[in-house]
């Protein structure tokens, strides 16, 4: 076909356009990511930065490769939501090459194999999150406590560069695990969670992130700062974020009121690991979720059953990255199943009876 | 008056205060008319006029033609010039045929209709014949014939007349100014149209954005027992006469159908105004309101402007076009269309006329869909644009039929809203076009292949009577001679036969 978009209105258009909405969401994440950067130290600042020049390199190398503008490519801005979203997924001491490696698969792989922008199935970020995850697990699961800038033992400049670029921490010293992964560890000794949770942070303390954890997850004031700030902004509906945390709480709180000692409860499930920046950040990624809104509750509900599913009874302690895969393959079946209902027709799509006719 | 929910829907920006404060005023009567004799949907008009005819004002110049059609007037008076096939101020730019009329500079006015003194005395049919005497067409832009829209209080049971004052397009006030201006007729010709349709109340329906209008209406409904005044949300596309329709009433128009199927005809404001003009003055449709607006115009203005001006007449009337207009159409900004030239000619239908700059009309190059949604979340139909779209890129027709493609009204916001600045709707009147097209074929194919088959089987039936003739006369001819040959050897058998 030949279409000459040249003739048919609207003759005006709305202000808004890709690069608008991408840097929107990248402005939503900062609040967060510098506060995280800050409670993490260099290592961080330096993981965060590969990581998002190794994205855009691949972006621009993949563009180039299939002849496209890779100028116009890179300002889009979606492939630094894309390595900005990975830095945060990673440990933040974690050495220079994981995240290259998580780089190239996710940008090169997850979505330029694909067809590149819009085209791709499942979320780049997480792909590459997953990939190094499986492929690299000490590398993965070895969290360090916060040791924030400027505080006595935040690593100098050297040992930055050293625990990023060099040999890497010393993994005994001081890696220590993450909430989740604590409590998985103490369950498989055969430690209730009720008792593990004693040597946890508190509720409290969980809400300002002060714990181990990725480097982007643990700030949920500022992480739902900025999800709200999406939703006023009309970036992101309330649909995914609610429909998912809502799930992953109710799940949390129903079993664990049923069997205390084997299930954490919900307001642990909502406030470790990467539940909020999932919720708002990563599951309402437009490309891989549904278009509708009641498809999108269903996937929101899916990603919450599975991340407490995963985090429940698999081998991970964090789930989400694989929960919000998982659902991005269902995706294109829950749009086909949950169409809005056609303005003068029944959900079946059959005209609506006329008055008077029975 | 309660309210109902519409779906859907965006909020672009109104811009309509380039011109709303400004009071109608009369274009002076150009020096020649270009009257097309298609200003309506339907056939078109067929001329009762020669060239070199001298015509007043007022004066039939064509007539309509079968069901759906409506007659042309003289805007003035003067002389027929020519008639000439000429560019329709319709993006095709193909020719139409046109009369010319040249001014002679008195606008004299023909003797009029005989005014109808008491429409409410009068019956249903003299109203409407009297309408489409008027050649009056729906104003709001759709161009249908009104006095068959009149006509459907016969077949339906008709509760309301909903007036459409919505004016919901960016830019265009001409509604509004004459609402504000004229409310007066635009209220008595509503009266006189629900009349004709049997529906016992009229509700004048405005957006909230024309208070102005929405006060001298109201003081003019006070008046009348059956007429209310209401103002809706300002949320675009609240003018599409099925929306109107359910946020006044909650009625829902089922697909495929009118909403005189729910109880309820919707007729432009400016149509009412001319209904009004046409039964109690005996005038016909010979001028219209036009909003000239838009960013690369001087002096943007509402002007009552004989139908036939052109385009660029109304223009210069304006102060001229800057060189920063990068688009010039006919209508609003959403669901107007691009003009082939300023050459071509006002018609019944022409609401606007719209320069707009590169900053005002905003666009870019379409980037990739990245799928945000956005055109499923603002789509007043229920739609699903996104998954319509892609259907359509890949030429599956069929599935973007299935989904609902024919159940898009070309409203705009999913384009409007649209991040990536992909031409949706563009793709979806692609789509309906040619699927009608399509339907078309196929319905011919069918046809023929009816006819094929008739053929085959008639000459069948023929061949078969044939046979069948020449095996009865086969058979008789053997009777015969069979006969023959018994009665040749009838003697002896007989005698066998009676020995036997």
């Amino acid at each position: 076909m030949s279409i000459v978009i040249d003739k048919s209105g609207p003759f005006t258009h709305g202000p808004n356009n890709v690069s608008r909405t991408m840097f929107t969401v990248l402005a939503a994440l900062v609040p967060a990511t510098l506060y995280n950067l800050w409670l993490f130290g260099l290592p961080a600042i330096f993981l965060f930065i590969v990581t998002m020049l190794a994205c855009l390199a691949c972006e621009a190398l993949c563009v180039r490769i299939s002849g496209g503008n890779a100028d116009r490519a890179l300002g889009d801005g979606s492939v630094a939501i894309t390595g900005w979203l990975l830095a945060l997924s990673l440990p933040p001491w974690a050495p220079w090459w994981v995240a290259v490696v998580a780089s190239v698969f996710a940008v090169c792989l997850a979505k330029h194999a694909f067809g590149g922008l819009g085209q791709n199935v499942f979320n780049p970020a997480m792909v590459g999150r997953v990939v190094v995850l499986v492929s690299f697990p000490l590398q993965m699961t070895s969290f360090v406590a916060p040791k924030p800038l400027f505080t006595p033992g935040s690593p100098s400049f050297s040992e930055a560069l050293t625990i990023t670029f060099g040999r890497g921490f010393t993994l005994d010293g001081i890696s220590t695990a993450s909430p989740l992964g604590h409590i998985k560890t103490e369950l498989s000794k055969g430690v209730p969670v009720v008792q593990s949770l004693d040597s946890l942070p508190t509720i409290g303390e969980m809400m300002i992130g002060f714990h181990p954890g990725s480097m982007g997850e643990t700030a949920v004031p500022l992480i739902l700062l900025g999800g709200l700030f999406l939703m006023w902004r009309k970036i992101i509906s309330w649909h995914i974020p609610v429909s998912m945390l809502g799930t992953l709480f109710l799940m949390g709180a129903v079993f664990n009121a049923l069997d205390p000692a084997r299930h954490a409860g919900g307001m642990v499930h909502l406030l470790s690991g990467a539940s909020f920046l999932g919720a708002f950040f990563i599951a309402t990624d437009y490309v891989t979720s549904p278009v509708s809104k009641s498809a999108q509750i269903a996937f929101g509900i899916g990603i919450g059953l599975l991340t407490w599913i995963i985090r429940t009874y698999a081998g991970y302690p964090e789930g989400v990255a694989f929960a919000v895969l998982l659902m991005n393959a269902l995706t294109p079946i829950l749009d086909q199943h949950f169409r809005p209902r056609v303005f003068g027709r029944t959900r079946k799509g059959e005209p609506l009876p006329v008055r008077g006719d029975k | 008056m309660k309210l109902f929910p519409i779906l859907g829907g965006i909020h672009p920006e109104y811009r309509k205060e380039l011109t709303s404060e400004k009071a109608i005023v009369a274009l002076p009567v150009p020096k020649t008319l270009y009257l097309p004799l298609q200003q309506h949907m339907g056939a078109p008009a067929n001329t009762t006029v020669n060239v070199g005819d001298t015509v007043k004002k007022g004066q039939l110049l064509a007539k309509a033609q079968g069901a759906i059609s409506a007659a042309v007037h003289a805007p003035t008076s003067g002389r027929i010039a020519a008639i000439t096939e000429m560019t329709a101020p319709h993006p095709s730019g193909l020719p139409t045929l046109t009369i010319m009329l040249d001014s002679d500079g008195k606008d004299e006015w023909a003797e009029p209709m005989a005014p109808i003194n008491d429409p409410f005395a009068a019956s249903a049919n003299e109203i409407k014949a009297r309408v489409a005497e008027a050649g009056i067409v729906g104003m709001g832009g759709a161009t249908f014939p009104s006095a068959v829209k009149l006509g459907l209080g016969g077949q339906h049971k008709l509760e309301i007349l909903l007036l459409n004052g919505a004016e919901c397009e960016p830019y265009l006030t001409c509604d509004d100014r004459v609402m504000r201006e004229y409310a007066a007729e635009v209220v008595d010709g509503a009266r006189i149209m629900a009349h004709a349709l049997g529906a016992p109340k009229v509700i004048i329906a405005v957006e909230d954005n024309k208070p102005h209008a929405i006060a001298s209406l109201k003081d003019e409904a006070a008046k009348q027992p059956n007429v209310e005044v209401v103002g809706v949300p300002v949320q675009y596309p609240m003018g599409a006469e099925r929306h109107l329709t359910q946020a006044v009433t909650g009625r829902e128009t089922p697909a495929r159908k009118l909403t005189a199927d729910v109880g309820v005809v919707v007729h432009n404001v400016a149509t009412a105004r001319a209904v009004h003009q046409a039964v109690r003055l005996g005038r016909p449709l010979v001028s219209r309101v036009v909003t000239v607006s838009g960013g690369a115009v001087s002096e943007p203005k509402n002007i009552e402007v004989p139908l036939g001006t052109k385009v660029s007449e109304l223009l210069d009337f304006c102060g001229g076009v800057s060189k920063a207009a990068k688009r010039v159409i006919s209508g609003g900004p959403m669901m107007g269309q691009p003009l082939p030239s300023l050459d071509v000619a006002v018609v019944k239908g022409t609401s606007g006329i719209l320069a707009l700059t590169q900053a005002e009309t905003n666009e870019h190059a379409p980037s990739p869909c990245i799928r945000c949604g956005s055109c499923v979340t603002y789509c007043p139909c229920g739609l699903v644009p996104v998954e319509m779209a892609s259907y359509i890129r890949n030429d599956k027709l069929d599935l973007a039929a299935k989904i609902g493609v024919q159940d898009c009204v070309s409203c705009g916001s999913c384009s409007y809203i649209c991040p990536s600045h992909i031409p949706l709707v563009h793709y979806f009147n692609y789509a309906k076009g040619k699927i009608a097209a399509l339907d078309r074929e196929r319905r011919k194919n069918e046809q023929t292949k009816a006819l094929v088959e008739a053929h085959n089987a008639r000459l069948e039936r023929q061949a078969q009577a044939k046979r069948e003739a020449a095996a009865k006369a086969k058979a008789a001819k053997e009777a015969a001679e069979a006969a023959a040959a018994a009665a040749a050897q009838a003697q002896p058998t007989t005698e066998g036969g009676a020995q036997a």
